[in-house]
């Protein structure tokens, strides 16, 4: 599609800069005010005759400019890059010579173009009087009214204890919620059996829970003994009723 | 001066904006309109010499005092008023077409400028520059839209006819293209 020979259309480093940041979706661009004005930019860049346009080059230029300013996803010159093609296209079409039936399938492009043309000197001209017209100022002006430093706040304390009143009603009864905290530490007391084993292949039960434990310290001892002789780090023996238990060290079972 | 002349001016200072006419004539309707012109003609010549900081312009279909170009930028600096925000160019081609094919439609806007134009033009009625005019015939009866009197003051004219005509500019409209098949 491309051609090797179109020399680089010049980009506005601005507006690349611009679209960098909003890569993917472009809303406007300071440089075009739309596919037109592109166009136009790089038909008046190429210094070619606009009513004999040299469709593909303009094509191609056309395509890698909004490709590189990410304008390749904006409608507008998605329809325009669309139209280009087609026009190109139809350009190379063979036709007989003499074919008075033949048109210019340029011709609708090169008119939009030139009008287009038109409403931009239009725009200098407007731009021109109504630069003109801001030298001169007419009666009633009212200051654009930017953020104004307030007035110094004059207030009675008891102004201001009635409204701190009025805002304090309005606001809403707190929602209480008593948080009870966690009683077992079942995590602690697994971790405190994991680095007695460490140490030594077996143990008792009052190594684990030490000489004096409450009652929640207990319960989570055990409750970690359960857990971790069910996931097979330890067995725990009891040689008869009421006798100590021995609490042994097992490598984990290998999950089949 | 003349007394009805006085009378203008007391009633061209207090406006804000330009008084037309009709609206002058409206201040002593015994007068008729031919001595207004003339009151008129009198308050503009009293003005146009060196001997004053305004002058009385004529604007927008009406008239307006507004204070000498060469006192702008005094004023400015100073803020006792500052320019106007000036004019996107997605604004000003907006306008210019609707200036120039009034009453139009939001299509046709689209199809000259090549883009969609709908916040464009919502942003200029906003602004009091165009307005709807009237509806077009064909499908959905489009909108149609025109400049208002603020379209003028804005840019200082008398009235429409002021703008440049097409022929006038260096661009042609169309190109020398082979007559159309009848």
């Amino acid at each position: 599609m491309t051609a090797p020979t179109a020399p680089e259309p010049q980009v506005p480093p601005s507006s690349v800069a611009v679209l960098q940041e909003s890569a993917g979706f472009v809303v406007e661009l300071e440089q075009f005010s739309g596919p037109l004005d592109l166009l136009l930019h790089l038909i008046r860049e190429d210094e070619v005759d606009i009513t004999d346009l040299p469709i593909a080059k303009i094509a191609d230029q056309f395509l890698a400019v909004i490709h590189e300013l990410g304008l390749d996803q904006a409608a507008d010159y998605l329809e325009m890059a669309a139209r280009l093609l087609r026009i190109k296209a139809q350009m190379l079409l063979p036709r007989r010579l003499g074919d008075d039936e033949w048109e210019d399938p340029r011709s609708e492009l090169v008119r939009r173009l030139l009008e287009y043309q038109q409403i931009r000197e239009l725009v200098a001209w407007l731009q021109r009087a109504a630069a003109r017209r801001a030298e001169q100022f007419g009666r009633g002006y009212e200051q654009p009214q930017p953020d104004a430093p307030p007035a110094p706040l004059q207030i009675e304390l008891n102004e201001l204890l009635a409204a701190a009143e009025r805002v304090i009603t309005l606001i809403p009864e707190p929602m209480l919620h008593r948080v009870v905290p966690r009683p077992l530490d079942v995590e602690g007391a697994t971790e405190r059996i994991l680095a007695l084993l460490a140490e030594h292949e077996e143990c008792g039960w009052s190594d684990v829970v030490g000489l004096r434990a409450t009652i929640v310290e207990v319960l989570s001892a055990f409750i970690a003994l359960l857990e971790l002789a069910k996931r097979g780090s330890l067995t725990i023996r009891q040689p008869e009723p009421f006798a100590p238990m021995v609490i042994r060290r097992e490598s984990p079972r290998e999950v089949a | 001066m003349n007394p009805l002349a006085k009378l203008l001016e007391a009633a061209l200072f207090a406006a804000s904006r330009p008084l037309t006419l009709e609206e002058l004539a409206s201040l002593e309707p015994a007068s008729g309109e031919a001595a207004v012109r003339a009151a008129l003609d009198e308050l503009c010549a009293a003005y146009a010499g060196d001997d004053h900081g305004v002058e009385l312009v004529e604007i927008a279909q009406g008239w307006q005092f507004l204070t000498r170009r060469e006192y702008a930028e005094t004023i400015e600096r100073a803020q006792f008023a500052l320019r106007p925000r000036r004019l996107s160019p997605a604004a000003l081609e907006t306008l210019a077409i609707v200036a120039y094919r009034q009453p139009v439609g939001r299509l046709e806007v689209d199809e000259i400028r090549g883009v969609d134009s709908g916040a464009v033009i919502d942003k200029l009625v906003e602004r009091g520059l165009i307005e709807i005019v009237t509806r077009g015939e064909g499908l959905g009866r489009p909108l149609l839209y025109g400049t208002t009197p603020q379209f003028l003051e804005i840019l200082g004219l008398k009235d429409l006819e002021e703008l440049p005509r097409l022929e006038e500019l260096s661009v042609a409209l169309r190109p020398p293209t082979p007559a159309e098949p009848e």
